[in-house]
């Protein structure tokens, strides 16, 4: 297989507008003679599933919650990031591009990240027209903060409730559409499998979560924006529904998966507090800004944190790093904090935890001021924990909370599978090693607002439409395959719980392929997750039947496919032999502890190929080339 | 302080929307008081399916309290006993060892059950199909700060853009009313520049869908802005209304 990127000629801040222009376009009255179907509804898949309506194509758009507006994309806290440039602090283009480049530690496609920076403006903009309640400035203007690592203020923002308002919008214009007839909407699915028919994308087969009915659905097109896979650490900020199932079907399907081992450990969550606990709850990055990051200089320092004085504390962000100091990026923040965990300096119950203290910023700014900017992530920490941070400082500890890599996909967008296309947090195109906060919101819209109109007709212009439909032999062997499985997960009957296996899962990948990683650990992890995987395939069980409602039966099928998965994941850790962005080996670090890039070995894309089950997949590298930003070691000193 | 405690539970158990239902009593033991409602639910489901038993069904995603797929009415109110709270961010400190705990499916004739806790609420998209939006292309917008928007009016608009469409104030409502649900999306549409040339057209659209959807009418009562797990005021109920009378004079 070659990967062949589809980088446009010419220079980079051209590229996007003479490739629109080069695109075929479908004739606006054959449109309606195309089916697309899109598998997810977060801020990807909504606002594709509205703009391709809107251009006249039939949509068919699926989502496993009950409503679209529910996807996880609702839990954005922080905000969305834009070159707009309104603050007059020196934003541009090329800035946000350079950022976003520099902060994914040199392992994204430049032509990406320039066109992701550029349609970033046309993306508020969209918003503002929908009615989305962005912060505004007394003289009604827009409102901007910094955030995440970035020097200027380039972030807007709805209070702490970004994404569900981004969302909101994308849901509303998505419901128009339906009102129009153009979208059919298929709440309570899960794709459980990719249909191909001479080796192009044409539709999929779901089940029902509510009747538990096996469907088929063809189209001329497939569209997977089914969000990123988290939750393979079972703990994460994710919702509980996030997974990688549909991605891996369409991997086994010859669809290649681009850098697993990118993964991003947020650095300010709620500390795990019992072996009960299903899921971690993020605390906005945001907090960032005015709270400061310390933990005591003594270890096992039990007094109150308000007793213990400022000379007593290490607020160790900001002495190892005194021009970024608590706005360092994510992976950076996040392997300090361990780091201090690590040798005994942490805080709380479990000594898994440091503090984040405002403070300072209520006495400079009031508390109101904070509350403002804070309240309902204060209050969110308070209903959990029990305890009043504008009275004591917050504890936070990292977790999983974001996944860089995703199925690989061209600048089209398209993978490499004809015909089926990925957007948002499923594909693994912008953000390199590691994301900066705020740009995820911007890259989901990016890719259903504004790309996928344009490069999805290019592709369909060669197609012709509504050859296949579901009585297709491909369907009935796809189905087939899937009531297989589903029979199987319900026949083992036997002794464990598949969240307890999920719980195990992720505790192993926690250990060996989290925040730091070696050679050694990554090979136990793969023996151990194999047997694990055995393990799970004779002694897990799922009580009921493939009929009506099963939710047992849901999550176990997710975590058959986190099990193959994490394979992927860590044979892609082990190969990357260097440090960079998320994902830190141990044997590459510089002398001040910062991750070591190889630029000379791995400046490149590994994109994986199935081959087969239980077999090694097939590596495959799109090498990365870099005109417009130098390669250099991130400093944030 | 974090300690343990054991409840009796009393749980709708209902095997789809073709058959009867009935309460079911389950023993919740050993309960850590940092646990969250629905991680309470969970020991209690893994306990079910080691013996083989089906466990409850019930709604859940984020667990953050933002995307409204979660919840049940426990011991009689939406949500369970804590104000503006979801029921995932409800936790198990709010209940005393011994405790007996009745928990319910959201009931509205709009809102079929599904299974056990999990119920139907696809109402609610209908609702905002029939108009909950601002009808803008993609492409073509004009500059975001082209249209300034006073603070306040932003801020109230985002005061109503808060509901997450849970169903809550339709359960809590004596006439399953979903007034506070619809009030919620006009008043926010209403209150922007953006929304204003639809704004006729919306409410009276939104309002009728409502009434077709087999939801009742408002009687004052107040019950939805007590039980609203993100405090929307019915003060947007009352713009919804001032909206309509303007939309009818028309
Ligand atoms: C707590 C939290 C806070 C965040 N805050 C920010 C922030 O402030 N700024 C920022 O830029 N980013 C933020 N992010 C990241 C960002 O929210 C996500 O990356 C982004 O929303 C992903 O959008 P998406 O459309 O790709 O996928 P999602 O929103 O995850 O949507 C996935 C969709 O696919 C559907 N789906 C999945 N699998 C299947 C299947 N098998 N069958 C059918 N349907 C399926 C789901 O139902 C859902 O509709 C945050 C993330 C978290 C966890
Ligand atoms: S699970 Fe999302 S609001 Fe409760």
């Amino acid at each position: 297989m070659k990967l062949d990127s589809k980088i446009p000629d010419g220079p980079i801040a051209e590229k996007w507008d003479r490739h629109k222009f080069d695109l075929k376009l479908v004739n606006p009255a054959n449109k309606r003679k195309y089916t697309v179907i899109v598998v997810g509804t977060g801020l990807a898949g909504a606002s594709a599933s509205a703009s391709l309506a809107e251009l006249g194509y039939n949509v068919k758009t699926f989502c496993i919650q009950d409503s679209p507006r529910r996807a996880h994309s609702i839990a954005a806290q922080g905000g969305i990031n834009a070159a707009k440039n309104y603050q007059n602090d020196g934003d541009s283009v090329f800035r946000l591009f350079y950022d976003t480049v520099k902060g994914g530690d040199f392992r994204a496609r430049e032509a990406n990240v320039y066109r992701l920076a550029q349609i970033s403006n046309n993306i508020i903009d969209q918003c503002v027209a929908q009615g989305v309640p962005f912060a505004r400035e007394y003289g009604g203007l827009l409102a901007n903060r910094s955030f995440g690592g970035a020097q200027v203020s380039r972030t807007f923002y709805a209070r702490g409730q970004t994404g569900q308002q981004l969302l909101l919008g994308a849901y509303g214009a998505l419901s128009r559409q339906v009102a129009a007839k153009k979208v059919t909407l298929f709440a309570r699915r899960d794709m459980l499998e990719l249909v191909l028919v001479d080796g192009k994308a044409k539709g999929i087969i779901t089940r029902n979560l509510v009747t538990g009915d096996i469907e088929k659905h063809a189209g001329d097109a497939v569209i997977l924006a089914t969000g990123g896979y988290g939750n393979v650490f079972f703990l994460s900020t994710n919702a509980m529904a996030c997974n990688v199932t549909a991605a891996m079907r369409a991997y086994k399907k010859g669809a290649c998966f681009a850098n697993p081992c990118f993964t991003q450990i947020h650095p300010t969550c709620i500390p795990v507090h019992g072996d009960y606990q299903s899921k971690l709850t993020l605390m906005s990055e945001s907090l960032r800004n005015d709270g400061r990051v310390w933990v005591p200089k003594t270890i096992g320092d039990k007094r109150k944190p308000a007793d213990i004085p400022d000379s007593e504390r290490n607020y160790f962000l900001e002495e190892k790093y005194p021009s970024f100091g608590n706005l360092v990026p994510r992976d950076v923040a996040s392997r300090n904090a361990k780091e201090q965990c690590d040798k005994g300096f942490g805080v709380g119950e479990t000594g898994y935890a440091v503090y984040l203290d405002f403070k300072d910023a209520i006495a400079r700014d009031g508390e109101d001021v904070i509350r403002k900017k804070y309240g309902n992530l204060f209050t969110m920490y308070e209903k959990i924990t029990a305890e009043d941070p504008y009275k004591s400082p917050m504890m936070i500890y990292p977790a999983s909370h974001y996944t860089m890599g995703g199925l690989w996909v061209d600048y089209n967008l398209m993978s490499t599978i004809n015909g089926l296309f990925v957007l948002g947090e499923a594909n693994f195109s912008d953000h390199g090693a590691n994301r900066l906060g705020a740009s995820a919101l911007m890259q989901g819209l990016a890719d259903g607002y504004f790309i996928i109109p344009y490069t999805l007709g290019a592709y369909l212009a060669k197609e012709k439409p509504g050859t296949v439909n579901t009585d297709h032999d491909a369907f009935t062997e796809a189905s087939s395959d899937v009531v297989t499985t589903l029979d199987k997960l319900l026949s083992i009957k036997g002794k464990r719980t598949c969240d307890d296996i999920h719980r195990e899962l992720g505790k192993i990948l926690w250990d060996y392929c989290g925040m730091s990683r070696n050679e050694e650990g990554l090979e136990k992890a793969k023996t151990l997750v194999k047997n694990l995987k055995k393990e799970f395939w004779t002694n897990v069980t799922v009580p009921g039947t493939a009929a009506g409602m099963n939710q047992t039966l849901e999550r176990a099928g997710r975590v058959a496919e986190f099990l193959d998965f994490s394979l992927m994941l860590l044979e892609d850790a082990r190969t990357r032999r260097e440090s960079c962005g998320g994902h830190f080996n141990d044997a590459f670090q510089t002398d001040e502890n910062e991750a070591l890039r190889d630029d000379e070995h791995f400046s490149h894309v590994a994109a994986w190929e199935y081959n087969g089950e239980d077999r090694e997949p097939i590596l495959h590298k799109e090498p990365l080339v870099f005109e417009h930003v130098t390669l250099s070691q991130r400093s944030y000193k | 302080m974090t300690k343990t405690i054991n409840l009796t539970l009393k749980v709708w158990r209902q095997k789809n929307g073709n058959v009867k239902g009935r309460m079911e009593t389950y023993e919740a033991r050993g309960i850590s008081t940092d646990m969250s409602f629905l991680e309470m639910i969970d020991v209690v489901n893994e306990g079910l399916i080691l013996k083989g038993e089906d466990p409850i069904a019930f709604d859940h995603d984020c667990r953050e309290g933002i995307c409204g797929m979660c919840g049940a009415v426990v011991n009689g109110r939406p949500h369970g006993p804590e104000k503006g709270t979801t029921l995932c961010q409800l936790h198990m400190r709010h209940f005393d060892d011994g405790d007996e705990v009745v928990v319910e499916p959201w009931r509205s004739r709009a809102f079929k059950v599904i299974k056990d806790l999990v119920v139907d609420r696809s109402a609610f998209d209908s609702i905002i199909q029939a108009g909950g939006y601002i009808s803008v292309n993609t492409g073509g917008a004009q500059d975001a700060n082209a249209i300034p928007v006073p603070q306040n009016v932003a801020e109230k608009a985002m005061d109503a853009a808060e509901c997450i469409g849970c169903g809550a104030c339709v359960a809590a409502c004596p006439n399953a009313s979903a007034m506070l649900f619809v009030s919620a999306k006009v008043s926010q549409l209403a209150l922007l520049p953006q929304g204003r040339p639809e704004a006729a057209g919306r409410v009276k659209a939104m309002v009728s869908k409502m009434d077709d959807m087999g939801f009742g009418h408002c009687g004052n009562e107040r019950e939805c802005e007590a039980e609203c797990p993100k405090n929307i005021s019915i003060v947007n109920i009352a713009r919804m209304n001032r909206e309509f009378i303007k939309a009818s004079l028309k």
